[in-house]
C-alpha cells in the first residue's frame, strides 16, 4: 500500500511539473510574438543600432526563443530567475519582498470568509428552506453576482468615506505596529470575504444536510446530546471535504487573483507587481511572478488533495481497493 | 432518494414536493428576462437612440449629479440654440454624459457576455464529445490539454494575452474563450460518457450508421441542453471579467466605454460624486444578477426534467 501512495504520488508530481513547464513555455512564446523589440525599449530613445544589439547580446535577446528558454530553466534550476529590466532589481528578491502582503491578505481573507460561512452553513443545514435559510440563499446569489471591484468601491464608500473608520488605501508596514498595520488589511480581506463566503456556505450547507441524515448523527440526537455538540463536532468534520477543497482552490486563485483588490486599496503584494511589470513591459519579472504564481497555484491544489485524503479514512480506503 | 428527503424540525421526514417548470421559473425570471431585454435593446439600438456622442465633453459641467439640467450650450456636438437638456443620469469627471456612456458601454459587455461563451461551447463542446465518444488516447490528450488551461492562473493567462498581443475587443474575446474551453468539455464529455451507455447509440451502431452520424444525430441533441444552460452561467461570469479587465484599464482602450472602466474612473472622486461609480456598478450588477437568475431557473428547471425521466 505505501508503494501505491508513493507511485501516486510521484505520478502526480510529474504531472505538476509538465504544467509548471507548459505554463512558462507559453509565456515565453507569448513574448517572442510580441511586436516591436523590448532591446528597443530598453536601448531608449535616440539609441544607435549599435546601442540595441549590444542590449540584446546582454539580454540574450538575439538568440532563439527556445534556447532561452532552456537558458532560463537552467538559470531557475541554480535559483536565479534574472534580473529586472527596468531597474535592475533581482526577481527572486522582488517577489519574496512582496510575499507577506499577498499571504497576509489572502489568510485574513479566507479568514473573514470562513468566519462568515461556517455558522451560517451550519445554522442553514439545520433548518433548511427555513425563512433565514431562504434568505440568505437570496443574499449570497445577490452576492454571487456582485463583481469583487464594485465590492471594493461599496466598502469604501461606506468605511472609509462616510463612517472613516478604516484607511481608504495603502499600505502600513508590521514595524509601525501591528493594528496600524492590520487596519491597512481589514477593508481589502473584507472585500474578499464578502465575495467567498458564499460558495464556502454553499457548499457546507449542502454536504451538512447530506451528513445530518447519516446513522451516527441520529445516534448521537438519541444519545440526548445538544445540538450544539452534535453539529459542531459530529457534522462538521466529515461534511468540511468539499470546502476544504474549494477553500484549497481559491486560496490558489487569490495568489495571483488578488491583482484587484491589490490595486484598488494600494496594497504592494505580488499582483501588483505582476501588473505593475505588465504595464511597465519589465519581461523577465513578469516570467517571475507568472512561475511562482503557477507554481503556488499548482502546489496548493496538490496539497490540498493530499490532504483530502487524510482528512476522510472512507477516500483513503476506497482509493486502493 | 436519499436526497429528496429531509429531516424537519422534530426529526420527521418530508418530501420536498416536485413544482411545475413554469412555476419555478417564477417573476424574478421574468423581471431578470425583461432587463435583459432592455439592455440588449438600448445596446443593438444605441445609434438611433437621441443619445449626444459617449466622448463628448462638457467642461462646464463636471460630474454634476442625476438629473441635472443644462441650458446653456456648452457641450461640443450640440450647436447652440437647441433646446435644454438633462443628463438623466449626470456626467462623469469629463463632463460626458454617462447615459449614453452606459448603453454604449453595454455594447462591449454584452459582446464579450455573449461571444465568449459561443466560443467554448463549440470548441470546448465538440472536443469533449470527441474525447467522451472515442475515449482512449484522444480522450488523454485532450483532457491532458484542458488540465493545462485549468492549472494556469486563469487571470494572469488574460492579464498576458490581453498585454502581449495588444488590447482589443477581438483578443479579449479569444483569451476569455479560450478559458472557458475546458469547462464546457468536461460538461460535455461527462453528458456525452453516459449517454454513449445507452441502448439506442448501441443500436444506431447496428444498423450501421457512421460516427459522424451518431455524433450529431444521436449524442449532440441529447446533451446540448446542459450546454446551452451551463453557457448561460458562464455569461454572467463573463460580463464580470471584462469589467474587472476594463477596471484594471486592460480592455478596449480609453475613449470607448465599457462599464469597469467608468466604475474605474469614478473610484476617484467617490467623496464628492458617488453617482460617477454607483450608476454603472448598479448596472453591471443587475445585469450579471439576471443573467445569473436566467441561468439558475433554467437549470433547475432541466434538472426537474431529467428527474422525470
Amino acid at each position: 500500500m505505501l508503494k501505491e501512495i508513493i507511485a501516486r504520488t510521484g505520478k502526480k508530481l510529474c504531472g505538476l511539473f509538465g504544467v509548471i513547464l507548459a505554463v512558462t513555455a507559453i509565456t515565453f512564446i507569448m513574448v517572442d510574438l510580441l511586436p516591436g523589440d523590448v532591446a528597443y525599449e530598453i536601448a531608449g530613445e535616440g539609441a544607435t543600432l549599435e546601442d540595441v544589439k549590444a542590449v540584446q547580446q546582454e539580454l540574450g535577446l538575439d538568440k532563439h526563443v527556445i534556447s532561452r528558454y532552456g537558458n532560463w530553466l537552467a538559470n531557475i534550476a541554480r535559483g536565479d530567475l534574472g534580473k529586472s529590466y527596468r531597474n535592475q532589481e533581482p526577481v527572486l528578491e522582488a517577489i519574496l519582498s512582496r510575499l507577506p502582503v499577498t499571504l497576509e491578505l489572502v489568510v485574513l481573507s479566507q479568514f473573514f470568509a470562513l468566519v462568515l460561512a461556517i455558522p451560517l452553513g451550519i445554522f442553514c443545514a439545520y433548518r433548511p428552506r427555513t425563512l433565514i435559510d431562504n434568505g440568505l440563499s437570496s443574499i449570497s446569489f445577490a452576492m454571487m453576482s456582485l463583481p469583487v471591484f464594485v465590492m471594493g468601491i461599496v466598502l469604501i464608500y461606506i468605511f472609509a468615506i462616510n463612517l472613516q473608520w478604516l484607511p481608504a488605501s495603502g499600505y502600513t508596514p508590521i514595524s509601525d505596529g501591528v493594528w496600524a498595520n492590520l487596519k491597512s488589511f481589514i477593508l481589502p480581506a473584507f472585500c474578499i470575504a464578502m465575495v467567498e463566503w458564499v460558495p464556502f456556505m454553499r457548499v457546507l450547507r449542502s454536504d451538512m444536510i447530506a451528513t445530518l441524515q447519516e446513522d451516527y448523527i441520529l445516534m448521537a440526537k438519541s444519545k440526548g446530546l445538544p445540538p450544539s455538540r452534535i453539529l459542531f463536532k459530529h457534522a462538521l468534520r466529515p461534511s468540511s471535504l468539499t470546502l476544504i477543497t474549494i477553500l484549497g482552490i481559491h486560496i490558489g486563485h487569490l495568489i495571483g487573483g488578488a491583482v484587484i483588490v491589490e490595486t484598488i486599496f494600494a496594497l504592494p503584494g505580488i499582483g501588483r507587481l505582476l501588473i505593475g511589470s505588465i504595464f511597465g513591459r519589465d519581461f523577465a519579472m513578469v516570467q517571475g511572478c507568472i512561475l511562482f504564481i503557477t507554481i503556488a497555484y499548482v502546489s496548493i491544489n496538490f496539497l490540498v488533495d493530499s490532504f483530502y485524503t487524510m482528512l476522510d479514512p472512507r477516500i483513503r480506503m476506497s482509493r486502493f481497493d | 432518494m436519499g436526497t429528496l428527503l429531509n429531516t424537519n424540525k422534530k426529526g420527521n421526514i418530508v418530501a420536498s414536493t416536485p413544482r411545475s417548470v413554469a412555476e419555478k421559473l417564477g417573476a424574478s425570471f421574468w423581471l431578470s428576462l425583461m432587463w435583459i431585454a432592455l439592455v440588449v435593446f438600448c445596446a443593438v439600438s444605441a445609434d438611433l437612440l437621441p443619445l449626444p456622442e459617449y466622448d463628448s465633453m462638457d467642461w462646464t459641467n463636471q460630474a454634476s449629479p442625476p438629473g441635472s439640467t443644462v441650458t446653456d450650450q456648452s457641450a461640443d456636438g450640440f450647436p447652440a440654440g437647441t433646446e435644454p437638456r438633462v443628463y438623466l443620469f449626470g456626467t462623469d469627471t469629463m463632463g460626458r454624459d454617462i447615459l449614453s456612456r452606459l448603453i454604449f458601454g453595454a455594447r462591449v459587455s454584452l459582446l464579450v457576455g455573449l461571444l465568449t461563451p459561443l466560443i467554448g461551447l463549440v470548441v470546448g463542446g465538440t472536443l469533449g464529445i470527441l474525447a467522451g465518444f472515442y475515449r482512449g488516447w484522444l480522450d488523454t490528450c485532450i483532457m491532458a490539454v484542458m488540465n493545462i488551461i485549468l492549472a494556469f492562473p486563469g487571470l494572469v493567462l488574460l492579464l498576458a494575452i490581453t498585454f502581449y498581443l495588444g488590447q482589443n475587443l477581438i483578443n479579449i474575446i479569444i483569451a476569455l474563450g479560450i478559458l472557458t474551453i475546458p469547462s464546457f468539455s468536461r460538461v460535455a464529455r461527462a453528458n456525452t460518457l453516459t449517454i454513449s451507455q445507452r441502448e439506442f447509440i448501441q443500436a444506431s451502431r447496428m444498423i450501421g450508421r457512421n460516427d459522424f452520424y451518431i455524433l450529431s444525430r444521436d449524442i449532440l441533441p441529447n446533451i446540448i441542453m446542459p450546454l446551452v444552460v451551463y453557457a448561460l452561467l458562464v455569461v454572467s461570469y463573463m460580463i464580470v471579467a471584462e469589467g474587472t479587465l476594463s477596471f484594471l484599464g486592460l480592455s478596449v482602450p480609453a475613449p470607448v466605454p465599457s462599464w469597469g472602466g467608468m466604475i474605474a474612473e469614478g473610484k476617484e472622486v467617490l467623496d464628492e460624486a458617488n453617482h460617477v461609480s454607483f450608476i454603472p456598478a448598479l448596472v453591471m450588477f443587475l445585469t450579471v444578477l439576471s443573467f445569473n437568475l436566467i441561468g439558475d431557473a433554467l437549470r433547475s428547471g432541466i434538472d426537474l426534467k431529467d428527474g422525470q425521466l
